[in-house]
């Protein structure tokens, strides 16, 4: 290494240190709506990268849309689109606990056959409504290019915009699940749905409303990767195996647990991925992740129960 | 089952009859009736063939482009007057992007439909997994993406560039004129980015005399490119040599741009980006680097003037041709020559006149393109550089490149 300068060194050191922390916050966000459904829930929802797209086509739309008809919007409309994202992801969800989801909660299994096929049909409305191609939103200025600290260190700003809505939005999941009312009944619910139910928790409603949110959150998911990657009908599929490695990892009723996991996780594969191939470092860190869920099943953190 | 039977041999002794009084009549109309005994779908007045793409699935997002030519190409063909005085009928299916679909749907063309030729098929899998198939129940498949080589069959024709034409070409301009040292390869993770690499690879070390500083392949989909960007910087290549595919080339170039790794400090060559990926990479994220293809939408010549207006006039103004689209649009054209010159459909004759290496298009696109006997085509190596615009540039431009599908010291 003798042909590099200190200073080269620590800003690549630096650099290395943000790209693994933006792996963290894209990790964390895919997961913390399917932490909530399947670890509140139990519901194995397989279309959860759907509701992913569904965000981000909605980011597409209101890109399309402030570009046509109010093009002094385009440098704001981003913010909106998140709030849109969020609002029609989960008026969806809420929608498909409803129809189809509610009917099979006594049968875990099916949900995730029901949801699997939902996920496929869902695949092909956006291939009818917005074609098979990939479309991306046209970003506003400020959230693209890097912000540059020294002249070597290059801190790209849409990943600084992730990690800080990854952190705003984990901290609203943790006030509105621990801190608040609501949040107590939804924990009620999941640890004695019938004790809940006798002293006049209305379940059902929580069910629909705690599903709504978390495709509410996979929805702010889809519309912030817009800033990262295109969206295609097929996108969500890519980050579901992710997604659900990151809850069963850090144990499935556990915020901090899928905290600490998505943590994890992208340490390991960032600082393996600077040292070998990209590929490798998947595999190495999916194979130490089978070990330790072989050694530890229940994942990282889990909810101590009387069995 | 006793039915299906005597439908097939009722079907058999017909087409026995047929060829009997063929051969007993060889009168004015031999031509014509020939064509009928070669147990294919063809009528006095039409021929049917077989279009397979994805039009569901993650490739339907590329397969997309190369249908809409092979329906073009066949439209012209139609309108200028079919082939042997027959108009063509087509048979389109869906592969949707799962290879095992794929190879269902081509037995069901080349049995059930018995069309004459399929144009079709767009990943390496999908065509390895339709090559048995077409193997077995000797069908005709015009195959039109760039790809990794290592192939002949008697059964298909590659309308793309094999490895070595694409890559070879693309090595020598950058080593010439960038006086390129060092390379940084990167890849997608799947079969056809690593034997490109490998070939790239050898070439490099081996004939251009330079050293490859990085070799690195990604998970398909992957979008975080952080860590390789990281990679890259520390090894300061003269070169950045990419083959990175789908969603993730979004990733890739933004990322590299929000990196501070532009065309103004940075030599980037990429054998994977057309005209189709920069719709959604966007042509700001990949300004001034530079592609390796045979065809760019913005070749200037009087046939690509031509196919370009003609194309958009069917599939609309803001569609865009890529390398493949273009190869695509091909097939139909090499696979009429080819008929004509056999005077007849039949498939053993179609290749036996195809492999005379003496089929040729004056009126292709990308130019004067010739088959060569190992069933690829002759064709040119262009570097193109992008545009904000998402057209490129032509800055070079080969001869003629030999189709070398198994090339010697480069496996």
């Amino acid at each position: 290494m003798g042909e590099y300068s200190i200073q080269e060194l620590t800003s690549i050191f630096a650099m290395q240190g943000f790209a693994g922390l933006s792996l963290f916050s894209v990790l964390l966000l895919m997961a913390l709506g399917l932490a909530i459904i399947f670890g509140q829930m139990g519901v194995i929802n397989m279309a959860h990268g759907e509701f992913m797209a569904v965000g981000a086509y909605t980011t597409y739309l209101m890109s399309v849309i402030s570009e046509t008809y109010f093009p002094w919007f385009t440098q704001y409309y981003f913010l909106f689109a998140i709030m849109a994202s969020f609002f029609i992801a989960g008026i969806l969800g809420y929608l498909t606990e409803f129809i189809l989801i509610r009917h099979l909660y006594k049968r875990p299994l099916d949900t995730l056959l029901a949801t699997w096929g939902l996920s496929l049909i869902m695949q092909q409305t956006f291939r009818s409504l917005f074609g098979a191609r990939e479309v991306s939103p046209t970003l506003p200025d400020w959230l693209m290019g890097s912000y540059q600290p020294t002249d070597s260190i290059y801190i790209p700003i849409n990943g600084m915009f992730v990690l800080g809505l990854t952190a705003v939005v984990t901290i609203g999941v943790y006030i509105l699940m621990y801190r608040s009312n609501w949040g107590l009944a939804v924990r009620a619910t999941t640890q004695n749905r019938i004790m809940s139910g006798a002293v006049g928790i209305n379940t059902k409603k929580i069910d629909r409303l705690t599903f709504a949110l978390g495709c509410g959150i996979a929805g702010i998911a889809g519309a912030a990767f817009t800033t990262i990657a295109s969206t295609g009908p097929t996108s969500g599929s890519l980050y579901i195996v992710d997604t659900f490695m990151v809850v069963v990892f850090g144990g499935a009723a556990s915020l901090f647990g899928t905290i600490a996991s998505a943590f994890t996780i992208a340490q390991a594969q960032s600082i393996l991925e600077f040292f070998i191939s990209g590929s490798m470092a998947k595999v190495l860190t999916l194979l130490t992740l089978v070990i330790i869920l072989m050694m530890r099943p229940e994942g990282l953190f889990s909810i101590k129960v009387r069995k | 089952m006793s039915q299906f039977n005597r439908r097939k041999f009722l079907g058999k002794t017909a087409a026995l009859l047929t060829a009997m009084v063929a051969a007993g009549f060889m009168s004015t109309s031999a031509m014509a009736i020939e064509a009928t005994t070669t147990g294919q779908a063809v009528t006095d007045s039409t021929v049917t063939v077989g279009i397979l793409h994805s039009l569901t699935g993650t490739m339907a997002i590329s397969e997309t482009g190369a249908q809409e030519a092979e329906k073009l190409a066949i439209k012209q063909i139609n309108e200028s007057g079919g082939i042997l005085g027959r108009q063509i009928k087509i048979i389109q299916e869906d592969g949707a992007s799962d290879w095992p679909t794929f190879a269902e749907k081509s037995r069901k063309l080349l049995v059930q439909d018995k069309v004459a030729a399929v144009f079709g098929c767009w990943t390496s899998a999908s065509r390895k997994a339709v090559l048995p198939v077409f193997e077995q129940e000797n069908g005709l498949l015009y195959y039109p993406t760039f790809y990794e080589g290592l192939e002949q069959s008697h059964n298909v024709f590659y309308t793309g560039q094999e490895a070595t034409q694409q890559i070879l070409a693309g090595l020598d301009w950058v080593a010439k004129e960038k006086g390129a040292k060092t390379f940084y390869l990167i890849g997608s993770d799947y079969i056809w980015p690593r034997t490109s690499m490998k070939i790239a690879r050898k070439h490099i070390e081996n004939v251009l005399g330079g050293k490859v500083v990085g070799e690195d392949y990604k998970p398909l989909g992957d979008t975080q490119f952080g860590s390789t960007i990281n990679k890259i910087r520390l090894k300061k290549p003269d070169v950045i040599y990419a083959a990175v595919v789908g969603g993730s080339n979004v990733a890739w170039f933004k990322q590299l741009k929000a990196a501070g790794i532009t065309s103004d400090k940075q030599t980037l060559l990429t054998i994977s980006v057309t005209e189709d990926e920069v719709l959604g990479i966007g042509g700001e994220n990949l300004e001034g680097f530079y592609s390796i293809m045979k065809y760019f939408e913005s070749l200037d010549n009087p046939n690509n003037a031509k196919f370009v207006k003609e194309f958009k006039a069917m599939w609309g103004d803001d569609s865009v041709m890529g390398d493949v689209t273009q190869a695509a649009y091909l097939g139909p054209w090499l696979w009429k020559a080819a008929v004509e010159k056999a005077g007849t459909f039949d498939v053993d004759k179609v290749v036996a006149e195809s492999e005379k290496g003496e089929i040729a298009l004056d009126t292709a696109p990308e130019g004067y393109v010739k088959l060569h006997p190992n069933h690829h085509l002759w064709s040119k190596a262009r570097v193109g550089q992008w545009n904000k615009d998402g057209q490129a540039t032509v800055v070079y431009e080969s001869d003629l490149i030999e189709p070398n599908p198994f090339p010697k010291g480069y496996q």
